[in-house]
Parts: C-alpha cells; sequence; structure tokens
C-alpha cells in the first residue's frame, strides 16, 4: 500500500514536472507573447475570397466612357480657358499693349514703373490690333479707399474703353484692397473676365491657372538692377548671431528701426506672420537678407506659386501651430547643408524674379505667356534652378540639355564638337590672307564639326573653289551686313558649341583644342583668348573701358572665344531691339554686349586661355560708351572681374615637350 | 508553482512515516499535484488555442461576413463638399502634432456592409482595387490602429466609382462614422466621379469636410492644396505585363486608342489620319470579333485588328482624349507603353500635378487646337521625345503602376503638406532613377566669388616635426590673405611646444590637441575656422612662395566649389635617395591634387566628418593613409567637378613617384571601397 501510494505519487511527480518543463516554456512565451500582441498592429485583414471580389469598374466601362460633354454651365469664376481670348495671341505672338496715358490722371510711381517696364519689355506693342494682352491706364494697385492715390469711379472709366471687353485679355495689377477693418480684398470696381495680379492673394480668391500672385513691393523698390542678394559667402554652420528674429512694422521707422537691417543680417530663420493683408514686406526683405523665411500666413497664395516651388527656400508654416514646438522645432532640426541650401535657394530667387519691379512685371508676363504656349512653356525645373525662368527661353528648346547650365543636375554633358563661325567683311583677294589660314587651322581641330561663314561684305564671296580645301563642311550664310548678325539664331549653327571668329584672328589648332576642352568644363560660360576689362572711372564718375594689360580682366572678346549656342537665341530674342540696333548703328560692341549679357546670366566672369598672340584695337573711346549704355541698360553693372588664366596641365613646365599635349602652345 | 514543487520534494522522505490518519494530508497532496497537472496542462493547450484561433479567423474571413449596419432613413447626411475648403480652415492640424518621423497616421475604419431599411446594399462592399487600397495602407508607416492617434482617416466605404453605389445612402453611412466630425481629416478615394447627365467632375456624394482624392478634377471642382488628384487605375495594367522599350521613334507618330470617341472628336481625328496618312493611326472598337475575345483587349482601323494595350508600344505620341468624364484610364495605359500622352481635355487636373511636372511627360493640347496637334509636335525635338517617353514610364511604374503606388502617393503628398519640412523634393518625384545616378546637386550652387577680405584659413596638421612646422608657419604667415593659422597637433603622447616657442605671426595662430592620432583631424570643421576658404597644408610643405600661395587662394575665390591645389605631394629632399625621380608621372590631366596644399571650401570638412557615405572615413583613419584621395573623390561626387591645378615654378617643386605610386597601391583598397559607397 505504501509503496503503491509511493509509485503512484512518483509518477504524479514526475508527470508533473514534465508538463512543467515542457509546458513552462510555452507559459513563458505565453507572458511574453501577450505583452508583445499590445504592440503588433491590427492590419486590415486578407480576405479569404479577396480575389473573388469585382473590380471597381468594367474594363468596358473604363475604356469606352460615354460621349461627350461640353462644359455647359457657365462658371462664375474664370479659368483661361473661359476667359480668354487665345485667338487674339495666335497671329502675332504673345503682344502687349498699354492704353495711353492721360494727361489728367497721374499714375503712382509704383505704376508707372510697372508700366515702364512693360513699355521696355520685349513683348510691348503699340498697337492694339496686334495685342493679346492689355494694361490699364488706371493707377489700381492701391485700392484702399482711404488712401490718397485711390482712384475713384473706376467702373465708369473702364466700361468707357472700346477695348475692354468685359476685361476679357486684359491683366490689372494690384498691392493693396479693402481697408480697415475687414481687409476685404475687394477692388471696388468689376473686374469682369480680366487677370488680376495681386499681392497678398487669399487662396480662396484666387483663380488658380488664371490669377497671379506677386510680390508685395515698396514705393522704393528698383524699376531695373535692384540690388543683389546679401549672402556674400556660404558658411557652414551658418554663421549668424541670432536662430529666428521677427520684426514688425513698428520698427521700420523711428525707434528701433537701426536694429531692424542687423537683424536681418544677422538671423537664419525670419518669421513672416500676416500683418494687415496676407503679404507683407518682410517676406522681400527676409528673401533679400537670407534670411530663410518662415510664413506664418494662413491662405497666402504665394508670389508666383504657379511656377516657384517654395519647399526649397521657404518654410511654410500654420499660425495655428505658432506657439506649437513643430516649426521651431523644424528650425532646429534642419542639418547645416539643408539650411546652406535654403538660403542659396532665397538669394537666387531674389534675383531672378524679386529683385526689381522689372523683373516682377516680367515674370508675370512669362507666366501668362507660358500658359497660351503650351508647347514653348517652362518646365517647373526651368523656373526653379539657376539661371530661372526669365533667362531660360523656351522659344529656344524645352529640352534641358540643350540650355548650357543645366547639364550637371541632367546628367548630360555638352556635345562634343563645335562649330567655328567667322564673321567676313572684307572681300577675299589673295591666298595670304588671314582668314584662308584660320579655316585652315580651325578645320585641322579634331573637335570641330563645321565652318560657317558669314558673309558680310558687299563684294560676293569666293567661288567655292577658291576657298581653302578643309576636312569639315564649310557654308557661307550671307548676312544683312549688321553686326548683331554674328549673334543670330541661325538654325545651320548644329552644335552646342559655337567658336567665334574675327576675320583676322590668328590661332593655332593646338590654341583651339585645348581652349574647347576648357568650354567643356564651363559650358555655360564664354571662353576665349583676348581679354579686355572695365573699371569705374571716378574722375568722370562713369565707367571706363580698357585694353590695357592689367592682372584683371572682364570681358573675353568674341572675336576668338567660345560660348554656347544658346547665347545667341538670348542675344536675338532677350535683349531688346534697341540695343540691337545701337551696335549695328555703331558697327561695334557686339562683343562688349555679349559679354553683358552672359555675365549677367551667370554672374561670373570668363574664362581666358593660353594665346600665343595678342590682339590689337581701335576705338576705345566709343567702346567706353557702349560700356556705360549697356550699363544702364541692365541697371546695373554685370561685369565680373577675373585674375586668372588657365593653362593646359604641363604648360611651361619642365618636361620633355614631347611629353604635352598641347606642345604648339609654347613654341617661340 | 515552486512552493508546491518544494513540498514534494520533501514527499518521499515524509512517506516511510506516514500513518492513515494523515490521509487527509495525503489527498490535499495529491490534489494540489493533479490542480497542478491540469493547470498545466491548460497552460500548454490554451495560449496555442487563443493564438491559432484569432489567425484563423482573419484568414478565414470573407467579406461576406462582415457586420451589417441599418441605415435609418432619417440618418444625418452630410453636407455637400465645400468649395472653399484649404488645409488651414478644414483640416485638423492638432489631431497630427508633432512627430518625430515626421508620418502622418492614418486610421482604416473597419469594413461593414450598410443596408438601407429594407435591407438593401447601399453600395458594392468592397472593390478588389479598394480593398488593394486599404491593404497597402495599411501595410505602409503611414498606417495605425489607434483611432485616438491618427491624423487621418479612411472610411471602409468604397466610392471609387460613383456608378456603384446610392448617393444619399452612402453619404448616411459616412456620416455615421465614429470619428466623422463634418468629415474632418477623413480621406475618401473616387476615381470615376460624377454620372449622366451632367457628369460633374467631382464625387457627388455628400462629404463635408472630407478630403477627397480624385481622378477627374476639373480646375473649378479640384480645391487646390486640399484635395489631391489622382489617376484613374487601369486593371489592364496587373493583367499584360508590357516589358519597357526603349526610347527612340516608333512606327506611328500619333495613335488614338480610345473606343466610343464623341464623333466631333473623331471626324477631327480622322481629319489628321487623311492629311498624315501612314504616321497616324486611329483605332476603334472592333465590330467583328469571334466569340470569347474580349473586345477590351482588342482594337480595329478598318479591317486590321490590333491587340491592345500592345500596340501602344508602336507609337510616339498617344492621344488621351476626354470623354464624358475628364479623368481616363488610358492614360495610364499610355504611360505604361512609354508613349507620351498627348492630353486633350480642357480644365483637366493631371493626376498628382501638385507634385509631378507634367510638362516633362507630355503633351498637353487645348480642345481647339486639335487640328494643328500633327504640326505641334512636330516641333518637339528627338532627344526631348526620348526624354519624354523614359519619363512617362517612369511616372507609371512609380505612381501608376497599382492601387498601391496611388495609394502611398496620395498619402505622401498629403504628408508633405502637413510636414513642409520633411517634404520630398521636386528631384524625388520627378526624376526617373537613371537622372538620378548620374545627376549632381552641387550644395554650393549659387555663383559666389566670396570677398577677398574674408582671406582664408590654413590648417597644418602636425605629429612631431616641429622645426620643420615653425618654418612652414613662417612661410605661410607671409601671404596677406591669411587670416588664421590653426596648428592640428596630433600627437598624444607629446604636448605641443611652449606659447613662447612659437614663431611669431601677424595672425593669429590656434593650435589644437586631438585626441586620438587620426588623419581625419585634418577635415574636421573646427569651430575655429572661421572663414569658407581652407588652405589644408602639410607640416613639411615650404616649398611654396607667398605669392603662389595667394594666387591659389584667388583661384579658389573664384571656383570655391572646388578643390584648388598643386601639383601632388610636395617633399623636402631627401638625402637617402639622394635622386628625385619625376618623368614618368607628368600627365596631360589631372583629376586629383592632393591636400598637401590644396584650398578648398570649409563645408567639405564638414561633408567629410558627418557626410562621408560608407565606411571610407574608418578605413583612411585604420589605414593612416590616402585621406587626400577620400576628399578629391568627396569633392567630386558631390559637385561633379573637376580640381583646378595651380601653376608652380617647378623648378623648385617636385614630385616624388616612387612613394606617390606606393601610396596609390595601397589605397587600392580603399578605391574599391569608394566605388560600392558612391
Amino acid at each position: 500500500m505504501q509503496t503503491r501510494k509511493k509509485y503512484i505519487f512518483i509518477t504524479f511527480f514526475a508527470s508533473w514536472l514534465l508538463l512543467f518543463f515542457f509546458g513552462g516554456d510555452q507559459i513563458r512565451r505565453l507572458a511574453f507573447l501577450s505583452r508583445k500582441k499590445a504592440t503588433v498592429l491590427k492590419n486590415w485583414p486578407r480576405w479569404t475570397d479577396r480575389s473573388l471580389l469585382k473590380s471597381f469598374a468594367d474594363p468596358e466601362e473604363l475604356q469606352s466612357d460615354g460621349g461627350h460633354h461640353k462644359q455647359s454651365a457657365k462658371h462664375s469664376r474664370c479659368r483661361m480657358e473661359t476667359c480668354f481670348d487665345f485667338s487674339r495671341c495666335e497671329k502675332h505672338g504673345f503682344k502687349v499693349f498699354v492704353y495711353p496715358m492721360e494727361r489728367e490722371d497721374p499714375v503712382s510711381e509704383s505704376y508707372l514703373k510697372i508700366i515702364t517696364s512693360i513699355e521696355e519689355s520685349r513683348y510691348y506693342t503699340s498697337n492694339p490690333e496686334e495685342a493679346c494682352l492689355f494694361i490699364l491706364n488706371i493707377d489700381t494697385l492701391d485700392r484702399d479707399h482711404l488712401s490718397i492715390q485711390y482712384v475713384h469711379n473706376i467702373n465708369d472709366k473702364i466700361q468707357g474703353f472700346p477695348l475692354w471687353n468685359d476685361g476679357r485679355n486684359h491683366l490689372i495689377f494690384n498691392l493693396y484692397s479693402g481697408t480697415w477693418p475687414n481687409y476685404t480684398e475687394d477692388l471696388g470696381f468689376d473686374i469682369g473676365q480680366a487677370i488680376l495680379a495681386k499681392a497678398s492673394f487669399y487662396v480662396e480668391n484666387f483663380r488658380p491657372g488664371f490669377d497671379i500672385s506677386i510680390p508685395l513691393f515698396s514705393k522704393e523698390h528698383p524699376q531695373k538692377g535692384g540690388e543683389r542678394g546679401w549672402l556674400y559667402q556660404n558658411s557652414v554652420p551658418p554663421k549668424k548671431k541670432y536662430m529666428l528674429a521677427f520684426k514688425g512694422k513698428r520698427y521700420l521707422t523711428g525707434i528701433g528701426s537701426d536694429t531692424r537691417n542687423e537683424l536681418l543680417h544677422n538671423s537664419t530663420f525670419c518669421i513672416i506672420p500676416r500683418g494687415r493683408r496676407l503679404g507683407s514686406f518682410r517676406f522681400l526683405e527676409a528673401l533679400q537678407a537670407a534670411c530663410i523665411p518662415v510664413l506664418l500666413s494662413n491662405g497666402w497664395e504665394l508670389p508666383f506659386s504657379e511656377v516657384i516651388d517654395w519647399s526649397k527656400s521657404a518654410i511654410v508654416g500654420d499660425e495655428r501651430l505658432l506657439l506649437q514646438v513643430t516649426q521651431c522645432h523644424a528650425a532646429y532640426e534642419m542639418a547645416p547643408c539643408s539650411i546652406l541650401a535654403f538660403q542659396q535657394q532665397t538669394q537666387f530667387l531674389w534675383e531672378a524674379y524679386f529683385s526689381s519691379v522689372e523683373k516682377i512685371v516680367q515674370t508675370t508676363l512669362e507666366i501668362i505667356k507660358d500658359r497660351l504656349f503650351l508647347r514653348e512653356s517652362r518646365p517647373k525645373f526651368l523656373w526653379n534652378t539657376l539661371p530661372g525662368g526669365l533667362l531660360a527661353l523656351p522659344e529656344y528648346s524645352t529640352h534641358l540639355g540643350d540650355f548650357p547650365f543645366y547639364h550637371l543636375q541632367h546628367g548630360s554633358s555638352p556635345s562634343g564638337k563645335f562649330t567655328a563661325f567667322i564673321r567676313a567683311v572684307s572681300p577675299v583677294v589673295s591666298l595670304s590672307q588671314p582668314i584662308l589660314k584660320l579655316i585652315q587651322a580651325v578645320s585641322r581641330s579634331q573637335h570641330c564639326a563645321q565652318i560657317l561663314v558669314l558673309w558680310s561684305c558687299e563684294k560676293p564671296p569666293p567661288p567655292r573653289g577658291r576657298w581653302p580645301q578643309t576636312a569639315v563642311p564649310l557654308t557661307v550664310i550671307h548676312g544683312r551686313r549688321k553686326v548683331s548678325d554674328r549673334f543670330f539664331p541661325y538654325s545651320a549653327i548644329g552644335t552646342d558649341a559655337v567658336l567665334s571668329l574675327d576675320e583676322h584672328t590668328s590661332l593655332s589648332t593646338s590654341e583651339v583644342d585645348f581652349a574647347f576642352v576648357v568650354w567643356r568644363s564651363f559650358p555655360d560660360r564664354i571662353v576665349g583668348f583676348p581679354m579686355r576689362s572695365h573699371f569705374w572711372d571716378s574722375s568722370q564718375s562713369q565707367w571706363g573701358y580698357t585694353s590695357k594689360w592689367t592682372n584683371e580682366f572682364s570681358m573675353v572678346l568674341t572675336a576668338a572665344a567660345f560660348h554656347h549656342r544658346y547665347y545667341h537665341s538670348l542675344f536675338t530674342n532677350y535683349l531688346p531691339a534697341s540695343l540691337r540696333s545701337l551696335i549695328d548703328q555703331l558697327s561695334n560692341c557686339e562683343d562688349i554686349l555679349m559679354n553683358f549679357l552672359v555675365s549677367a546670366v551667370t554672374k561670373l566672369p570668363p574664362i581666358k586661355v593660353t594665346q600665343k598672340k595678342q590682339h590689337q584695337e581701335a576705338a576705345p573711346q566709343q567702346r567706353q560708351d557702349c560700356l556705360n549704355r549697356f550699363a544702364a541698360w541692365f541697371g546695373y553693372m554685370p561685369l565680373v572681374h577675373s585674375q586668372l588664366r588657365l593653362d593646359p596641365v604641363l604648360f611651361k613646365d619642365q618636361v620633355s615637350v614631347l611629353r604635352k599635349k598641347y606642345r604648339h602652345l609654347e613654341k617661340p | 508553482m515552486c512552493a508546491s514543487a518544494k513540498y514534494n520534494t520533501r514527499g518521499p522522505a515524509l512517506i516511510p512515516r506516514m500513518k492513515t490518519k494523515h490521509r487527509i494530508y495525503y489527498i490535499t497532496l495529491f490534489s494540489i499535484v493533479l490542480l497542478g497537472l491540469i493547470a498545466t496542462g491548460m497552460f500548454q493547450f490554451w495560449p496555442h488555442s487563443i493564438e491559432s484561433s484569432s489567425d484563423w479567423t482573419v484568414e478565414k474571413r470573407s467579406v461576406h461576413d462582415v457586420p451589417v449596419v441599418k441605415l435609418p432613413p432619417d440618418s444625418p447626411i452630410p453636407e455637400r463638399g465645400d468649395l472653399s475648403c484649404r488645409m488651414h480652415t478644414c483640416f485638423d492640424v492638432y489631431r497630427c502634432g508633432f512627430n518625430p518621423k515626421n508620418k502622418i497616421k492614418v486610421y482604416i475604419y473597419s469594413l461593414k456592409k450598410y443596408v438601407d431599411e429594407y435591407g438593401m446594399l447601399v453600395s458594392n462592399t468592397i472593390s478588389r482595387e479598394y480593398n488593394e487600397l486599404l491593404t497597402a495602407i495599411s501595410d505602409s508607416d503611414f498606417y495605425t490602429d489607434d483611432v485616438n492617434r491618427a491624423c487621418l482617416f479612411v472610411p471602409s466605404i468604397d466610392v471609387l466609382n460613383q456608378n456603384t453605389l446610392r448617393i444619399k445612402e452612402t453619404a448616411q453611412a459616412l456620416a455615421q462614422l465614429s470619428r466623422w466630425d463634418r468629415g474632418t481629416n477623413h480621406l475618401l478615394f473616387n476615381m470615376l466621379p460624377g454620372g449622366p447627365p451632367d457628369y460633374n467632375t467631382a464625387l457627388d456624394v455628400p462629404r463635408d469636410r472630407a478630403l477627397l482624392a480624385g481622378g477627374g478634377f476639373s480646375t473649378w471642382t479640384y480645391r487646390q492644396g486640399y484635395d489631391v488628384s489622382i489617376p484613374v487605375y487601369s486593371p489592364l495594367s496587373a493583367e499584360v505585363e508590357l516589358p519597357e522599350r526603349g526610347p527612340g521613334p516608333r512606327r506611328y507618330f500619333i495613335l488614338s486608342s480610345q473606343m466610343a470617341l464623341h464623333p466631333e472628336y473623331r471626324s477631327d481625328l480622322e481629319a489628321l489620319q487623311v492629311e498624315n496618312r501612314e504616321s497616324v493611326l486611329i483605332l476603334d472598337k472592333c465590330t467583328n470579333l469571334s466569340e470569347g475575345v474580349p473586345s477590351v483587349r482588342k482594337r480595329c482601323h478598318k479591317n486590321q485588328v490590333f491587340d491592345y494595350p500592345q500596340v501602344l508600344q508602336e507609337a510616339t505620341f498617344c492621344i488621351v482624349l476626354r470623354g464624358a468624364r475628364l479623368g481616363q484610364a488610358v492614360l495610364s495605359d499610355v504611360l505604361q507603353a512609354g508613349c507620351v500622352p498627348i492630353v486633350v481635355a480642357d480644365s483637366y487636373v493631371l493626376p498628382f500635378s501638385e507634385v509631378l511636372d507634367w510638362k516633362r511627360a507630355s503633351v498637353v493640347i487645348p480642345e481647339e487646337k486639335m487640328p494643328e496637334m500633327y504640326s505641334i509636335l512636330q516641333s518637339i525635338p528627338q532627344r526631348q521625345i526620348e526624354e519624354m517617353q523614359r519619363q512617362a514610364r517612369w511616372f507609371w511604374e512609380a505612381y501608376f503602376r497599382s492601387m498601391k503606388a496611388i495609394a502611398l502617393a496620395t498619402l505622401q503628398i498629403i504628408n508633405d503638406r502637413i510636414y513642409p519640412y520633411a517634404a520630398m523634393s521636386y528631384e524625388e518625384w520627378n526624376d526617373p532613377p537613371s537622372v538620378k545616378w548620374s545627376s549632381v546637386s552641387n550644395p554650393l550652387f549659387l555663383p559666389l566669388i566670396p570677398p577677398q577680405s574674408q582671406g582664408f584659413t590654413a590648417i597644418v596638421l602636425t605629429y612631431d616635426r616641429v622645426e620643420s612646422l615653425f618654418r612652414v608657419i613662417t612661410e605661410v604667415s607671409k601671404v596677406p590673405s591669411l587670416s588664421k593659422l590653426l596648428v592640428v597637433w596630433n600627437n598624444q603622447n607629446k604636448n605641443p611646444p611652449e606659447d613662447s616657442l612659437w614663431p611669431k605671426i601677424r595672425v593669429p595662430l590656434k593650435v589644437v590637441k586631438t585626441t586620438e592620432n587620426k588623419l581625419s583631424n585634418r577635415f574636421f570643421p573646427y569651430d575655429e575656422i572661421e572663414t569658407e576658404a581652407v588652405l589644408a597644408i602639410d607640416d613639411d610643405i615650404i616649398m611654396l612662395t607667398s605669392d603662389e600661395l595667394q594666387f591659389g587662394y584667388e583661384v579658389w575665390r573664384e571656383f570655391p566649389d572646388r578643390l584648388v591645389g598643386y601639383p601632388g605631394r610636395l617633399h623636402l629632399w631627401d638625402h637617402e635617395m639622394n635622386k628625385w625621380k619625376y618623368e614618368s608621372e607628368w600627365t596631360n590631366e589631372v583629376s586629383m591634387v592632393l591636400t598637401g596644399a590644396a584650398f578648398y571650401h570649409k563645408y567639405f570638412n564638414y561633408l567629410y566628418t558627418y557626410k562621408m557615405p560608407g565606411d571610407i572615413k574608418n578605413w583612411v583613419d585604420a589605414h593612416m593613409n590616402c585621406e587626400d584621395i577620400a576628399m578629391n573623390f568627396l569633392v567630386a561626387n558631390v559637385t561633379g567637378k573637376a580640381v583646378i591645378k595651380v601653376w608652380t615654378f617647378t623648378l623648385y617643386i617636385h614630385f616624388k613617384v616612387c612613394q606617390v605610386g606606393m601610396r596609390f597601391r595601397g589605397c587600392q583598397a580603399l578605391l574599391q571601397l569608394a566605388r560600392s559607397a558612391f
């Protein structure tokens, strides 16, 4: 009995122990599991019959989607396709007409700047028949009816205009509208179907794809040129005294106003809250000062938001979260390198679109033009990358690789050949003329694709047989015998690179080869041989021009220089006809103008490469006048000085000449 | 458990002394053991059954088994969509709040079947596509199952196709969702809006403040910055695999594949075909197909039969015309075929237009201009067409391919609005992978010529060669633009010489003692560096004249984003070797300058220290070598630009080849490492 009990007991005990060992593991896992289970997400169920579910639409229904349905109901809110007459722009292209000014209605300074900018732009026409877009002569900038500049009875006036046509194809500029206490965006007159370019637009009133939001600018905003940004150096980490700054209007004048610029200069982020209206002057100020705007203005349609990607230069905050950590946190979280990128972007945007009234107006017009000519409109990338939309002409191309600016971002490189472009002005009489030697030297270059001779001489060009025999095709183009022809975008130029030459230039094949290799690294700049410089002549308080040998230069003459063929387009289409007719009259200065243009685009000096011989030059006085006229048109001096010259790697090194690739550069 | 176990171990010892009067004691003991057994057994099987049963129900649940909700006829109907809604007025950001990952949290309501008072279904319970979409959200990082932490709510009521639902009842179903709250922060997905006769371009179901991700928005109904425009998914893309075709000219220039076009459009297209003959192909529905062939997969031109969508790959441009609705599923097919869509649908808001740059992948032509289509398209250069073809295919792969792609892109767009500082950039959205690999975005892209007045900071890395170091310091201090001299003392065993022993120079001289003898100390972005320009110079470079250094600095100012250096590593006369060997190393190209003497932007110090890809920095520190090559790689990689070599007076400067050769051999491993890292 006792032993039986004992055995029974031991069996129980053993089986219990066994259970404990095997089951214990289970128990532990259970405890573990139950704790983990809380964190496992309850996901959307995987239905057993999910493969049997029906599609949301029958394929037939998707592919043959009923007939056609015209927009029957006329929408009250305008869009380009309903309120804009495209047919007006077809025949003459994008032309802008400004109603002639009337004596009795003086306009404000700012509006005058807008009008002047349009009249100087390449789209201006004085013939309303040709026009595609109309601008009123009535100052509509300030629609605060308590203001002195408020113009009364606009409704009556515009109804009297025969061209008004319920505002179709009209563009109306406005900076302020409404007044205290609620600042409604009421303009006080019926704009009809006109496009509204307005500052401080509220998203709800904004007709997307139709209206344009412009920045609020002050009376002092320059008409053209404009100050550069204040970022002179890229410091990492951002070398600024304050992290975040805010100054209200109160400190603009009077007590405390002196600290404002200091604050802007020294802060990394600037809070831009709404003022009386959604947009405030602080916005442009911060942009110029490279102070990253932290926008607290809910519902503000940002300036030129149709094309500008503000997420690369500003932090769009939410007023509701003002007191929450999010935005400040975002500011602190930002890595030094993205701060650097944001700061650079503010500077780019400021200089490309905002620094002068002219740029603001140009941008407005270009945005409208992009809508009208969809085929020739800029992708967003062009608007948001240096040098900006105003300087990237979509008429030339919309393909990124065709421009000199985007090769790095686009992962492409400029074409490996160049076109030599020689302007001939004197007849060919002897075989020893420099132009013939030049053609031979250039054609021997391994990178030369073709030679174009622009025949600008009264005598006819010599027959085919008289030209030297070259390995590359030689084509003679007949020009209008004007110097501006030299930079006309001839379709015969098939390569990215153009080697621009004068007929009496003398160059060796080595020089050409080397300069072309250098140009491939700097496709957006002028790369060439003869250099000149400008300086500020304080005795006459004007710009001076010098061809003396100095330690620095700011121009490379196009008598022997590589540049991108895009600059031909820019020269002919972007510059006003007045400048081109000026150089045609003088028969001079076209090379200076080209240097102005390229420097204005790149903000960098041209590049000089090694050359054996130097050029002679005459008429510096005339060229000095050109320099000053051009600077006046640009509104500032775009030329930049450089102190260096690029040489081949082994140039003048103490190595056997046989080792050198460009050995002819050094032959005495 | 433990206690009873102890009891039992004592048990056997007790047994001999047991008497019958202890029977009660035994019984209790047995029962305890028995209970223990049962309990353990229970534990062993119980959790199993819980786990498996829950898994089991998930796996085996069918859509038809979901709970049924009966909607009373008088249950509230939300107001119609509010056209003035914007993120700042109708969206409750507080729900999203601060989030370290900058990700919104999305909650999905559980699936229910809604019936009206008569028991009639309100809509299809759920379509295959909507189920895929919800599964994708649920599998993504955005998902949360905690309704209280959610920032965005996605109803499981399927409104993808307006034709399959009853509008009023669906609205009622929406309104009774537990967190509906006038639709705040609710997101509805709809691909086929409107219905006959007037085909509204947005979902007609009253939805109050809910966000709408809709296919086929027009600019009138699209609330910019609030709604999201999505594509109309084409189920064909799941059925048919169209391998990517390389860009280039194709057989047809223009192709139209849509069926049941409006007669007016069709006559326009046919006129186009008459004018341009072979290069234009206008397809229509097949009328004489044999039985069993699905008509959606065939298209006909006269008597020729073509396979759809394969035929799209034969054309350069494919027309996407509006039908009754603006959004067309054919857009997705066209993109998949790598055909450039010609979108002819006035006022149509293209899918994801908030972030995608459609000008790079499509041609939009106003309906009026249809007859001029051919000449417009012919003016596009071939290079650009090829790029558009590539871009079109990439858009399809990234954002059109599946319901998952559509769902995630939509959520990402909303996420970008709520956390704008963590938003995806234009490049991330738009650049196809091939461009992302080959392109560089220079971090110093602004064309700035730094002011000369700023000067540069010279950094000398030294270990113990004090005499040579002092000579370098004296030489470098003669350079006019030097603004500060920093000596990085890399010898932890020895202290730098006393202050009084250092040469007296006109600029501040700072000595930084490092804690570890590492080569990367030379490239650390010390706070003491206050200038943009840094001159890295070895402690044995005394051959460079101050003019040469000054000129080097001027050159750097014009190229601040590049490494500007002198030819190679420079050395003192080596008495043991007594010979310079340099003939074989003079080449006509340089790809690197050695940092024994080189100017560069301080930013690259920052990059080298914190952003160096891969394991390169550690490799360099471990091998005490090749730091200059690593720097050259880094700069070339981020800027895509070559170095600049400054000419020096070569009589005095020599390039010691054998040592450099050895160094390069030693760096082979680094090159391998770099190849994988960049």
